[in-house]
């Protein structure tokens, strides 16, 4: 399951709205134990794919080294990814599962469309070994800041 | 020296997110990690030895791909690596097809 509180949930869908009809990108820090990854704050990241930013996304080594220090210093771990699909729907697409390396992590899927952001999906990379990976989807609970527990859906 | 472990690999490392290690070289940093913890081999390193392509190793801020002396660059002990697995993904795109028939547009 992911955990996330309304604003930061609601910080990664506006992310998608912002860059369309580009794909946003960013990392989510948190708290991982057993089957929950907790989201306590979500980073931007830059998408470098200026090429084909559309239907690409690719976060830089350099930077990604830089967010987990951050989260280092807060206590925080990465345990997760976001991106946007404008005008697609939000299902990871064969480019995304092929390219998901971190196992154990989330990654959250927002489909944008005409640049309003529309469904929210997350998928749990499970499997211990690269060729054993696989894509799960996982239930989202958000929580908003007085009402710990109660989703919007 | 220090190197850095990301998430996924923590399970190989007793959930610590930074090992020290000895070495001289990068390579040498890297071999004792992984006599130290076993399981890493696998996940860094292809059948053949060779980094995985989707592995990044950082000597500081430096991508150690990109050093001239590659992994044979000197390390000191104030020197930290780290090990991240890259970061992409996206979508087919929305011209090459017609929007049902997409790659990712499953039912
Ligand atoms: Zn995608």
């Amino acid at each position: 399951m992911l955990k996330v509180s309304d604003p930061v949930y609601e910080a990664m869908r506006q992310h998608g709205e912002e860059t369309y009809p580009h794909e946003c990108c960013g990392v989510m820090l948190g708290r991982s134990e057993d089957a929950v990854n907790a989201v306590t704050e979500v980073v931007r990241a830059g998408n470098t794919r200026t090429d084909s930013a559309h239907n690409r996304y690719h976060i830089a080594p350099q930077e990604l080294i830089r967010i987990q220090r951050q989260g280092r210093e807060k206590g925080l771990d990465i345990v997760g990814f976001y991106h946007s699909h404008p005008d697609h729907p939000a299902q990871w697409s064969p480019t995304d599962f092929a390219e998901a390396h971190w196992l154990g992590c989330s990654y959250v899927i927002t489909a944008v469309e005409k640049g309003a952001a529309r469904q929210t999906n997350s998928f749990r990379l499970t499997g211990h070994t690269e060729e054993t990976k696989k894509f799960e989807p996982e239930p989202i609970s958000v929580t908003g800041q007085n009402t710990p527990g109660l989703g919007p859906e | 020296m220090k190197i850095f472990i990301p998430t996924p690999l923590r399970v190989y490392t007793e959930k610590q997110d930074a090992v020290e290690v000895a070495g001289t070289t990068v390579a040498e940093a890297l071999s004792a990690l992984t006599m130290k913890y076993p399981d890493f081999q696998k996940h860094l390193y292809t059948g053949e030895g060779k980094l995985r392509s989707f592995v990044n190793v950082y000597l500081n801020d430096e991508d150690v791909r990109y050093l001239p002396e590659g992994d044979k660059t000197p390390v000191k002990d104030q020197d930290t690596l780290s090990i991240i697995p890259s970061i992409a993904g996206g979508c087919c795109r929305t011209g090459d097809r017609a929007f049902g028939a997409c790659c990712c547009c499953r039912d």
